[in-house]
């Protein structure tokens, strides 16, 4: 087990450096020149050079990486061009609230799922499952941006129970664990956690009916084990991939939350590369992505532990 | 190392194969050396042209490695084999005719056919492969479908998943026949088949084989097939070639004891005749670490100290009839060899 | 060398019997599908609409009016009221399917291609040439989906071209690795070796034996793919990022009317309507695909 997870995690250097390099020339793929946003219209050739000597475009391509690649390694994101403020404190402040937003949209979302996944398994074929399966399959489909406005145009704009946008009241972007707070949680969380909900549900029906076609659940119902325990034994069963797929979903949720909290206004990562990308802020883009792509590949590397160490037949592998 | 008398007629052999060697490396971990293993550790042997060679072992025995070395599919890590006196692979003998000449028909009936083609494809394939155009490689198709004993009108057109067992093996038959080869691997093709249709198979085998004057190789673990079929038997132990010879000397007068072991364990219908106890003792062999000298010897009845120490090389017991084994070997310190009666006497 | 005598004609007599192929088979059972037969039809309509859209709805979907902004719905002479811009939302509803169809499609026809091709040579090549491929595949296959996609277009830009070239990257990776394990799987199987026994080329056994059996599993996979590049096609345009103004994509003009959903809700809604049917007719067709390929052949 040990040697799996030193292998693992030796596999996975290799990727974050891929993925470093992916996220770096990234934003040097994009036309034209950027600095374009930050210097006025009429500015001089020196001031020019100025800037991009602070900036370092002014170096070689492979050199700007290597520099990059080392502040980054100790925490430096750099400084961003629309507020002069450390990427790396932005970024920080905006974690926080993602986190807190995809935790409770993959509680409601896990909780749902497994509960539909575990009816429409067990149930095979019956009204019960058509029912659990059909809510799954319109989670997975629903374009979960559009699901968000929907619910605004119902429960804030026409209803009046739930603010629309924000982290707090007045749209504030500071959070805090108060009632105030929580009520502008609700909706995006609801929202969040649709499709996180479809994936789970769909994955688990099939695990589950798979599990149950198996002899040895026959062998167990011979020996008169009740249904119960018998319960306990598909959920061991389906456990490593269950969660394998949760913890994916974690990792998508955290990555891919930009459609919600734009139409949200939550002031989190997805926010903060939504104002990236339309400032052509570089060194914010560039540290945004590149530590909602890190996180991933280190939730990736936990969730292949966490499976394996779980289900003693991959572990031989 | 040589080669046993043809059985059959007196032209050079068909098939030789010398000193073959094929081990597999293990997957190892990050420290330390994995280990190998040693599928196929030095066999040599030959087949005539016209006879059936019989090749049984137990799993694990590396004769399905042996049929896979043979037909090129994994190269050999050391070792020749030459087809009609040529090197296969070289200049005088290259890998895409000597493949017209030798063809396998493989055990599992159902994964050797693909199941995207029809049953007149899969036997179309190899010829149109070699340029036969497809109009000509489906007539041949039919015709070997009709060979085998499948109506082409009624199965030219289905497909793998619509055929029992024993018509898809009879189908790898055909394909296995398309080219028009000399020399046919059969490698486990009928243990997969029910006792009856295993039967009519190693019948039509049989019907094959003296209408277009085959050469046969015929691989399995079941004796008593083996012996239906074959002129010669060769056993194989643990990667090395253990005994071979006529096949009546074989059933009738074994000389290793694992083929000993491996004659005592055919059940008979022979009421008198009861198996009251294992011929066999001790735990299946390890291809990864084989033991020292004699690779018999942990399980063998009668093991010697000597056994330990030395491997034994193929010693004569008879006309092209040898075994690997000390007790049969002139002066190898063994209690039981010849010759030792006379230093007794001597000494 | 024996070889039974060939018959001297050069056709071979047909066959008597001749079982339908595996696509046809797979295809007969989907027609007994009910849920796959409405959502096949929901997916004709939208080609319909697509395709002959302009001649069915005249209204002309780019002409703003300033006086009937925010029309709702029912009112006389635009059936689905209208945008913030005046303009009818029934045309622009119309015209949009061609615009949300082409985006969510074509990456995944496009993508399809290079991963298929890209898997399979790597699953089938094997050794040290696969593995290089397949870890550079991981190196994006180690992005979430819509950060990677968001990412690629923020980076180079709104526009079409932009949006289909960063979905297109977003879904080379996983159809790659789909195509490389079936790859992998096929080259062990022993009608494979066969066909190496019979002494044919590597193309040649991957042209009649690899690709027949992989490009199933494959496109079934990316089918599903369908509704997932829809949706984050039309989110591209929602973020600003795909499709410009004025040209009516769905996605965008939730974006636009967002605003709106104050004055008039049910209107600003309507865009997402289309894009939940169309992404839920792919799902389920995509589905149905799927159980109807499990059964053996």
């Amino acid at each position: 087990m040990l040697r799996y997870t030193f292998n693992r995690v030796l596999y996975a250097l290799p990727i974050m450096l891929g993925v470093s390099l992916v996220c770096f020339l990234l934003v040097h793929i994009a036309p034209g020149d950027p600095l374009v946003s930050v210097l006025p219209p009429d500015a001089t050739e020196a001031l020019r050079r100025q800037m991009a000597e602070l900036y370092g475009f002014d170096r070689s391509l492979p050199e700007q990486f290597l520099r990059w690649l080392a502040r980054a390694a100790v925490g430096d994101l750099g400084t961003s061009i629309a507020t002069a403020r450390p990427v790396a404190a932005e970024v920080a402040r905006a974690v926080g609230n993602t986190v807190t937003l995809a935790a409770f949209a993959t509680l409601i979302g896990f909780t749902l799922g497994a509960i539909f996944g575990f009816v429409a398994g067990y149930f095979r074929d019956s009204p019960l499952d058509r029912l659990a399966s059909a809510l799954a399959v319109l989670g997975v489909s629903v374009p979960h941006y559009w699901l968000g406005m929907v619910l605004v145009i119902v429960f804030s704009a026409q209803l009046g129970w739930l603010p629309a946008t924000g982290a707090g009241p007045g749209g504030s972007t500071e959070w805090a664990w108060d009632w105030e707070h929580f009520r502008h949680l609700i909706l995006p969380a609801i929202t969040m956690s649709v499709i996180p909900m479809g994936i789970v549900a769909r994955t688990l029906r099939a695990l589950v009916a798979e599990i149950l076609s198996q002899e040895f659940v026959m062998g167990l119902r011979a020996r008169g084990l009740s249904e119960f325990a018998v319960f306990r034994h598909v959920v061991k069963n389906a456990a490593p991939t269950a969660l394998a797929v949760m913890g994916l979903q974690l990792g998508y949720l955290l990555g891919g939350s930009i459609l919600i909290e734009t139409v949200f206004s939550w002031p989190g990562t997805g926010f903060l590369l939504n104002a990236a990308i339309f400032q052509r802020d570089l060194p914010l883009l560039q540290g945004t992505i590149l530590v909602l792509a890190l996180f991933f590949v280190v939730l990736n590397l936990v969730v292949d532990v966490v499976q394996t160490a779980l289900d003693p037949r991959i572990r031989r592998a | 190392m040589a080669s046993a008398q043809p059985a059959i007629g007196t032209e050079p052999p068909l098939l030789e194969v010398e000193g073959l060697v094929k081990h597999f490396p293990l997957r190892g971990g990050l420290l330390g050396r994995a280990g190998r293993v040693r599928a196929v550790d030095g066999v040599d042997f030959s087949v005539a042209r016209g006879e059936t060679l019989g090749i049984v072992g137990e799993s694990g025995c590396g004769k399905s490695t042996v049929a896979r070395l043979l037909m090129r599919l994994i190269e050999p890590d050391r070792g020749t084999i030459r087809f009609a006196g040529r090197p296969v692979g070289s200049p005088e003998l290259p890998l895409r005719a000597y493949r017209r000449r030798v063809q396998m028909v493989f055990q599992d009936s159902w994964s050797s056919l693909n199941p995207r083609l029809s049953v007149e494809e899969s036997i179309a394939f190899a010829p149109m492969v070699h340029g036969s155009p497809r109009a000509e490689a489906l007539s041949r198709a039919h015709a070997l479908l009709d060979r085998v004993g499948l109506d082409p009108r009624r199965f030219a057109g289905r497909y793998p998943h619509e055929l029992s067992g024993g018509q898809r093996q009879r189908v790898n038959i055909a394909r296995a026949l398309a080219l028009g080869p000399e020399l046919v691997i059969l490698d486990e093709a009928v243990s997969a088949l029910d006792k009856s249709v295993e039967a009519q198979v190693l019948n039509l085998l049989q019907d094959l084989k003296e209408e277009f004057g085959l050469t046969y190789l015929f691989i399995s673990h079941d004796l008593q097939v083996v012996r239906y079929l074959s002129d010669r038997v060769l056993v194989m132990y643990l990667g090395r070639v253990a005994e071979f010879g006529p096949a009546e000397a074989i059933f009738e007068d074994a000389r290793h004891p694992y083929t000993q072991a491996l004659l005592r364990s055919m059940p008979s219908l022979d009421p008198d005749a009861r198996t009251r106890e294992a011929p066999l003792q001790g735990d299946p062999p390890n291809p990864i670490d084989p033991p020292a000298g004699c690779r018999f010897h942990p399980r063998c009845a009668f093991a010697e100290p000597v056994c330990a120490r030395r491997e034994p090389a193929l010693a004569a017991c008879g006309p092209g009839h040898r075994a690997a084994c000390l007790m049969a070997e002139r002066g190898s310190g063994h209690s039981r060899a010849p010759g030792r009666a006379e230093e007794v006497a001597l000494g | 060398m024996a070889a039974p005598a060939v018959p001297a004609a050069t056709e071979p007599p047909a066959p008597l019997v001749r079982s339908p192929s595996f696509w046809r088979s797979v295809f007969a059972r989907l027609r007994r599908d009910p849920v796959a037969l409405a959502a096949a039809a929901v997916i004709l309509a939208l080609l319909v609409l697509a395709l002959f859209g302009p001649w069915l709805v005249a209204t002309d979907p780019y002409a703003s009016s300033v006086l009937r902004r925010l029309k709702p719905i029912g009112t006389p002479g635009h059936p689905l009221g209208t945008d913030e811009l005046g303009r009818d939302m029934l045309a622009r509803l119309v015209h949009g399917a061609r615009w949300s169809l082409f985006m969510g499609v074509t990456p995944v026809v496009l993508a399809f291609f290079l991963g298929a091709a890209i898997g399979i040579t790597a699953g089938y090549a094997g050794g040290l040439l696969g593995t290089a491929i397949m870890r550079t595949i991981d190196v994006f296959y180690a992005f979430p989906s819509v950060l990677l996609a968001i990412a690629l277009s923020g980076a180079l830009g709104a526009g079409i071209e932009n949006a289909l070239l960063s979905l297109t990257l977003v879904f080379v990776p996983p159809i790659a690795r789909v195509a490389e394990s079936v790859a992998t799987q096929l080259r062990n199987r022993d009608f494979v070796e066969a066909a190496r026994a019979s002494g044919a080329g590597a193309l040649t056994i991957v042209r009649v034996h690899v690709l027949g059996n992989a490009l199933g599993p494959i496109f079934v996979y990316a089918t599903s793919l369908v509704s997932v590049s829809m949706i984050l096609a039309s989110g591209l345009s929602f973020l600003g990022l795909g499709v410009r103004p004025p040209e009516p994509e769905w996605g965008l003009m939730l974006n636009t009317l967002r605003t709106a959903i104050y004055v008039q809700p049910w209107v600003a809604a309507l865009p997402g309507v289309m894009i939940f049917a169309t992404s839920i007719s792919f799902n389920l067709l995509a589905d149905a695909l799927r159980s109807a390929m499990d059964v053996k052949g």
